[in-house]
């Protein structure tokens, strides 16, 4: 083209909103995206939109009520949640639970991990392009919530982990199942990773996108997965280890570059190591005993004090702060919700990409509004 | 705007001229008239079974069942649809620029019905022959990139003026491997009448002579399509559907009907220039040119259900730097294999050598790449 042509034409950046309602911001998150052609210029975050006050509300709800407010934090991996509220309480009223119910705890809480991960992967999967992804990992999924809704009476709202325990005995068909569970799940791990991780197009669209460094990472407050992918070993089932963990070998999966790919394939080494976990800890799992500490009382009333608990969430660190003043209600609940940090980065990862990669990237981030907005 | 107009009636205009064309001289353009809807009619109920075959085959990859309720199979359901889509309220938002957006569908359309007209099934069941039958498919099949530009435009929705822009560039540079590689086609037959190649192809497919020219056709065929992995211009991850984002109820389906009409059209495409049209053995032709697209069809949807998408500029290279080189070479090489007389299977052998090569340099890549994702056992990190 010759410049007189072009000469008058002025390039004006255009302002791209994304959201509430786009079928790639995994719920209702809104970005608005300054665009210079394809390429991102800038990019702002807008939350809030799912905002429903679950700390506030908390104060006002008896502790085992809470719980139940905590199965919708972050709504795809519930019994993790509800595992980060009871340790906070149960470390305030330095309740021991029972041998049998940590177990128990551990492995529903590992396998909510897996179908956290599995539906992760299928977004990942729509958000390259892809739309197999999406069945097979929900064709997990729907196997492990289903066998949720056998012990816990609940697809998803389990309010199943409870103060000083477990609400209810597993069924006697816990082992069983699991037994029968756990070679189909590796088994379809093996296939999803087939299908997606090392596809050419897949590699392309990934690899070398949304890189952060780790002191960048730590600087903002990423953790989970999207902090190891980056090359940082922290996990909090390693380095502060709650319930049961520091019983149980497995591995930690570790990126090197920190980039899209190695926050996806941490993810699916995750599921891997996962199952592993299950199966030393069906070993390990006494076949009778409690499994609610005696003495707990339904309503439970800890004593004056604070108390704080971290748990690894599929997506993160997820810390609880409890303030109680020896009511049966607690003074003040805060919740670090990990999506809501880990969001923070998206700004740092996206700025300079294509638009086509900011989906990518905040599909590897892995956020769900529901924790980020509370 | 104005130049987008522009545009359209040009568009519009050259549409007219082929058409006028087409139909010159003809004594029995009533005849004619006839057997172009006849041939819409038939057409039509080719992209009804193809939207469920499409859904069919994604299913079974998906391990699904996919449409079941209405009808045997639910083979009814794309009609279902198809009545809902016509039926439904056609919202036009208030921003829009009207005409544009009025005309866009047609502009988009009209190409890719206009080129069926001389398509030949067998050597007697064609509409119009026409000497430059291949010249025209081309040249009209390009047409509808303005119809996209008129949508997107149109729309007043910045989605769809992205899509629209991508999918400019995205159609125009792969406009040039598919026109390269038809022209080596036509040189070997040495003819740009379909109804000829195909009849060249007597003692052997192109296939055999060109399997490079065939890979590239149906590589560019892909993206000029927009269908998975080049389907960048819908993109609906990121820009939710892109020129057609606006668009619903009829103006909606005249969209989706003209891209089902252009699958249909390549895939015939790539059985009339590669696999030898109606030819073969035994059966009747029209049952081979019909086996021979299926198998082509089948390949496009499996490829949408196994791949995910190429990023805009990541398309674009392999446009620029992988197919439109190759597709040069390839033609410049037939070219002189033809002009010595040289033994042409020799080409056949060289095309199937360079795929492999290809092939085995994204192999050894992929498993070049170092693990980037470490295990660190527990115990390492306890006593620390």
């Amino acid at each position: 083209m010759s410049n007189e042509s072009t000469k008058n034409i002025e390039s004006v950046d255009i302002m791209v909103n994304m959201g509430p309602q786009h079928p790639s911001t995994h719920g209702v998150f809104r970005m608005v995206l300054w665009v210079d052609g394809e390429r991102v210029v800038e990019l702002e975050p807008h939350i809030g939109y799912l905002h429903r006050g679950s700390e506030k509300i908390s104060e006002g709800e008896i502790y085992p009520q809470v719980v139940t407010l905590f199965d919708r934090l972050d709504y795809l991996s519930n019994l993790n949640n509800e595992m980060a509220f009871c340790l906070a309480v149960e470390k305030l009223m330095e309740i021991e639970v029972p041998k049998r119910a940590d177990y128990v705890r551990m492995i529903l809480c590992e396998l909510n991990r897996i179908s956290s991960h599995m539906l992760f992967y299928g977004t990942m999967g729509l958000d390259a392009g892809a739309m197999t992804p999406i069945m097979y990992g929900f064709r997990e999924r729907e196997r492990i919530q289903k066998f949720f809704q056998s012990v816990t009476g609940a697809r998803m709202m389990h309010n199943y982990i409870q103060i000083g325990g477990l609400r209810e005995e597993p069924p006697k068909s816990f082992q069983g199942q699991l037994k029968e569970m756990l070679p189909q799940l590796s088994k379809a791990i093996e296939e999803c990773d087939q299908l997606l991780t090392l596809n050419e197009v897949f590699l392309l669209r990934s690899k070398d996108i949304g890189i952060i460094n780790g002191s960048d990472a730590l600087e903002l407050g990423l953790t989970g997965p999207c902090l190891r992918a980056s090359g940082i070993v922290e996990d909090i089932r390693f380095t502060e280890p709650y319930s049961l963990y520091n019983e149980i070998d497995f591995n930690l999966p570790v990126g090197v570059t920190g980039d899209t790919w190695d926050r996806y394939a941490i993810r699916i080494a995750e599921m891997r190591e996962s199952i592993k976990i299950i199966e030393q800890a069906l070993e390990l799992l006494p076949d009778i005993g409690e499994t609610k500490a005696p003495g707990v009382r339904l309503i439970p009333r800890p004593p004056k004090g604070e108390s704080y608990a971290r748990v690894e969430n599929p997506r993160g660190d997820l810390g609880v702060y409890i303030v109680s003043d020896g009511k049966d209600k607690p003074y003040r609940v805060k919740i670090r919700a990990p999506s809501f940090a880990n969001l923070q980065a998206l700004r740092k990862m996206s700025v300079g990409s294509y638009v086509a990669d900011v989906v990518m990237i905040l599909g590897s981030l892995d956020i769900v509004l529901g924790e980020v907005d509370r | 705007m104005k130049i987008v107009l522009q545009f359209a009636i040009v568009a519009m205009s050259i549409i007219a001229i082929f058409t006028a064309l087409l139909f010159s001289g003809q004594t029995d353009i009533f005849l004619k008239a006839l057997h172009a809807s006849a041939l819409f009619g038939f057409l039509s109920i080719v992209v009804l079974a193809l939207i469920w075959y499409e859904r069919k085959l994604l299913a079974r990859i998906q391990m699904r069942i996919g449409p079941m309720r209405v009808g045997p199979f639910g083979i009814l359901q794309t009609i279902a649809d198809a009545i809902k889509l016509v039926t439904k309220e056609d919202i036009i938002p208030s921003e829009t620029d009207k005409i544009l957006y009025w005309l866009a569908p047609i502009v988009v359309f009209l190409p890719s019905f206009v080129v069926w007209t001389v398509v030949p099934f067998t050597p007697s069941l064609v509409i119009q022959e026409m000497e430059l039958s291949l010249l025209f498919i081309l040249a009209s099949s390009t047409l509808s990139i303005v119809g996209l530009v008129m949508a997107g435009w149109s729309s007043a929705n910045k989605y769809s003026v992205l899509g629209a822009l991508r999918a400019t560039a995205q159609l125009i540079s792969y406009e040039i491997p598919i026109i390269i590689t038809a022209l080596t086609i036509a040189m070997l037959a040495n003819s740009l009448n379909i109804i000829e190649i195909v009849l060249s192809q007597s003692s052997q497919p192109y296939l055999l002579l060109q399997p490079m020219g065939l890979l590239l056709f149906f590589i560019a065929a892909l993206a000029e399509l927009g269908r998975t992995p080049f389907d960048i211009y819908h993109a609906e991850s990121e820009l939710a559907g892109g020129p057609f984002l606006e668009y619903s109820g009829t103006h909606w389906s005249i969209f989706y009907l003209a891209e089902y009409f252009n699958t249909f059209l390549f895939a015939t495409l790539v059985s009339l220039l590669f696999l030898g049209g109606w030819l073969g053995p035994w059966l009747p032709g029209i049952i081979w040119l019909f086996a021979k697209i299926f198998i082509v069809i089948s390949i496009i949807f499996w490829i949408r259900g196994t791949y995910p998408r190429l990023r805009i500029d990541q398309l674009m290279e392999v446009g620029w730097k992988g197919l439109v080189p190759l597709s040069f070479t390839n033609f410049v090489l037939t070219a002189v294999f033809i002009y010595y007389k040289w033994p042409l299977w020799i080409l056949g052998f060289l095309g199937l050598m360079s795929i492999l090569v290809i092939m085995f340099a994204f192999k050894q890549q992929k498993s070049s790449q170092p693990p980037s994702i470490m295990l660190i056992p527990s115990s390492e990190v306890r006593h620390v």
